[in-house]
């Protein structure tokens, strides 16, 4: 098999979190019952007229900021014609020659999906574009069934340059761009909600060949997953037709997730065609620089920034503070409990390994966790103190993870306090000893890791409450006296 | 009447999901035609110099705040639907799944 470059662009639609739809003042809320959230503009009747939400305007260009945009001073709406029943009015207004934001670049870099190292690059952002979503189909055996609710929610369309190269590389590009999305509170970037969708344009080329090869769109693909996969399938079966010395055409292809291939949707010769003009009903927006500067104020702290100051001020690796960042609530979460402890490594540890494991094992989200940052910043400094040691710590986490009780309740309520009284630990290190003579003569004899035997017995008998070092200091004393 | 000949209704009937019966594709044919000659006479001003404009009247940035307030009644929302499924959702002919944006 020849090797090919992979040529890689996505178009990434992100639906954006606000109060109300994008022309009219319906909820946009996810889940209600069908056909609920509507009115004659989100339904499309005739006659009707948009008003443009602020907020979604303001967080498309957000967006656009977070994402290195140029933000032009001059932008207007377009109607997009198309006949299909999830738009009545024939047209989707989009933007098509003038859109909000231009230019930008997403960083990627680290590991990727496949386990290998990415090279440390910037996807180019062509553009970012406001226009409204359109209802939702429900394909019913022989006929379908419209749901108005999703039609007029503000929905950003993410154009990238064709710059990824693998698969990886557009997993990554797609994790950093919901990130930053989420971090920005533009979007909760939801796939099962359908708050985040993508479609792939993917080519191939001869390595050395300047031009593109035949372009190839993916839809339908509803996962970061799918997108990884579809893009490897796609890399396999047009590498095998280029090998055979076929020609491919340019043509839309679906993704069928359970038989993992993609399947022929439409040819270039049912191709779309348009037919954009200047949406008359609504007035071009204009753009001072005062004004964006006042936007990019307000932009939040981006998960780049907060890996540098998570290794910069709480002395954590570059590894930890890539897992902290994941997501916008968990770094947040950890932000909040670090300030609260002296020991912000120990919190990341006890975060990365324990805590991520108990939402995973319960299925719940951070922000619906029961441990607080401020009981798990408090156990660390109980661990710290002395009050408790590692593995009372596991069971006081164990007991706040199904509680929801502070660390000082529990030890207090369970009796789990670090027993440090020389006075309370003697008579059980005696015990010990007097119980297990062959081990005292092994010890006698020279074999020092015995100790750690009688550590362990003596931690029995305490049921886990010794304070092991002074357990460690009374044995020896007892041990070598 | 103009020669212009840059509408062809066939596709343009394609775009749109009609289909038009030969006569009726002539005479929209014909009438478009006229239409576009009309509108063709534009074409004699000379612009050169005026910026172009998105629109006629000179206003920008007409929006409303993100207050979102109460939709109107299904029931009422769905009066002027052809058919309806279960009372909640429109019904319209099958439609490939793909096609949508």
């Amino acid at each position: 098999m020849a090797e090919y470059e992979v040529v890689i662009g996505l178009e990434v639609h992100v639906q954006i979190k606000t109060r109300s739809k994008m022309f009219c003042s319906c909820a946009n809320v996810f889940g209600a019952e069908p056909n609920t959230m509507v009115c004659p503009v989100c339904m499309g009747y005739p006659g009707v007229m948009p008003t443009p939400n602020h907020e979604a305007i303001r967080k498309t260009i957000m967006a656009g900021l977070m994402c290195d945009c140029d933000i032009p001073s001059y932008s207007k709406f377009d109607r997009k014609s198309y006949f299909y029943p999830d738009m009545p009015k024939n047209y989707q207004i989009s933007q098509y020659d003038l859109p909000l934001c231009l230019r930008g670049r997403i960083h990627i870099s680290g590991k990727g999906f496949s386990g290998e190292e990415l090279p440390d690059k910037y996807i180019g952002l062509t553009r970012i574009h406001l226009e409204e979503d359109v209802a939702k189909l429900n394909h019913l055996g022989r006929t379908s069934g419209v749901d108005f609710n999703r039609a007029g929610v503000p929905l950003m369309e993410c154009v990238s340059e064709p710059d990824m190269r693998s698969a990886d590389e557009a997993y990554a590009y797609l994790t950093a761009l919901k990130q930053i999305m989420q971090y920005g509170g533009i979007s909760d970037c939801d796939m099962e909600k359908g708050q985040m969708r993508c479609d792939v344009n993917i080519s191939l080329r001869p390595f050395g060949q300047k031009e593109f090869g035949t372009k190839i769109e993916l839809k339908n693909l509803n996962s970061f997953r799918a997108v990884h996969r579809a893009v490897n399938y796609e890399i396999a079966r047009q590498s095998e037709l280029l090998d055979a010395g076929e020609k491919l055409r340019q043509e839309t292809r679906g993704w069928n997730d359970d038989r993992g291939e993609t399947y022929l949707m439409r040819t270039k010769e049912q191709a779309h065609d348009y037919r954009y003009f200047p949406e008359p009903d609504l007035m071009p927006i204009t753009l001072d620089l005062k004004r964006v500067d006042e936007y990019r104020r307000q932009l939040p702290e981006l998960p780049e920034a907060m890996r540098r100051r998570f290794v910069a001020d709480y002395g954590l690796t570059p590894y930890d503070a890539q897992v902290l960042t994941m997501e916008k609530a968990l770094a947040e979460y950890y932000d909040c409990g670090a300030k609260l402890t002296k020991s912000p490594k120990t919190l990341a540890n006890w975060i990365i390994s324990d805590l991520l494991c108990e939402l995973s094992a319960s299925g719940q989200t951070i922000s619906a966790c029961p441990v607080t940052p401020e009981h798990l910043a408090a156990m660390i400094d109980m661990i710290d103190a002395g009050a408790i040691n590692n593995r009372i710590a596991k069971t006081v986490f164990a007991e706040m993870a199904s509680s929801g009780k502070p660390p000082r309740q529990i030890v207090a309520e369970k009796g789990l306090a670090q027993v440090s009284d020389e006075g309370a630990v003697i008579p059980l290190v005696e015990q010990a000893i007097a119980a297990n003579a062959p081990q005292v003569q092994q010890y006698r004899e020279g074999n020092e890791k015995v100790v750690q035997y009688f550590v362990g017995q003596v931690m029995k008998l305490s049921r886990g409450k010794a304070n092991p070092q002074l357990v460690i200091k009374l044995l020896k004393e007892r041990l070598d006296g | 009447m103009s020669n212009n000949t840059n509408i062809d209704v066939g596709y343009v009937a394609q775009l749109a999901r009609l289909d038009l019966d030969e006569p009726t594709r002539n005479r929209l044919q014909h009438d478009l035609e006229a239409i576009i000659g009309y509108i063709d006479q534009l074409n004699e001003l000379d612009v050169g110099g005026i910026e172009p404009t998105a629109h006629a009247v000179p206003l920008s940035n007409v929006w409303r705040e993100d207050v979102a307030g109460a939709s109107f009644e299904r029931s009422t929302m769905l009066q002027n639907a052809p058919a309806v499924i279960d009372d909640e959702l429109i019904k319209v002919p099958k439609v490939l799944p793909g096609e949508e944006m």
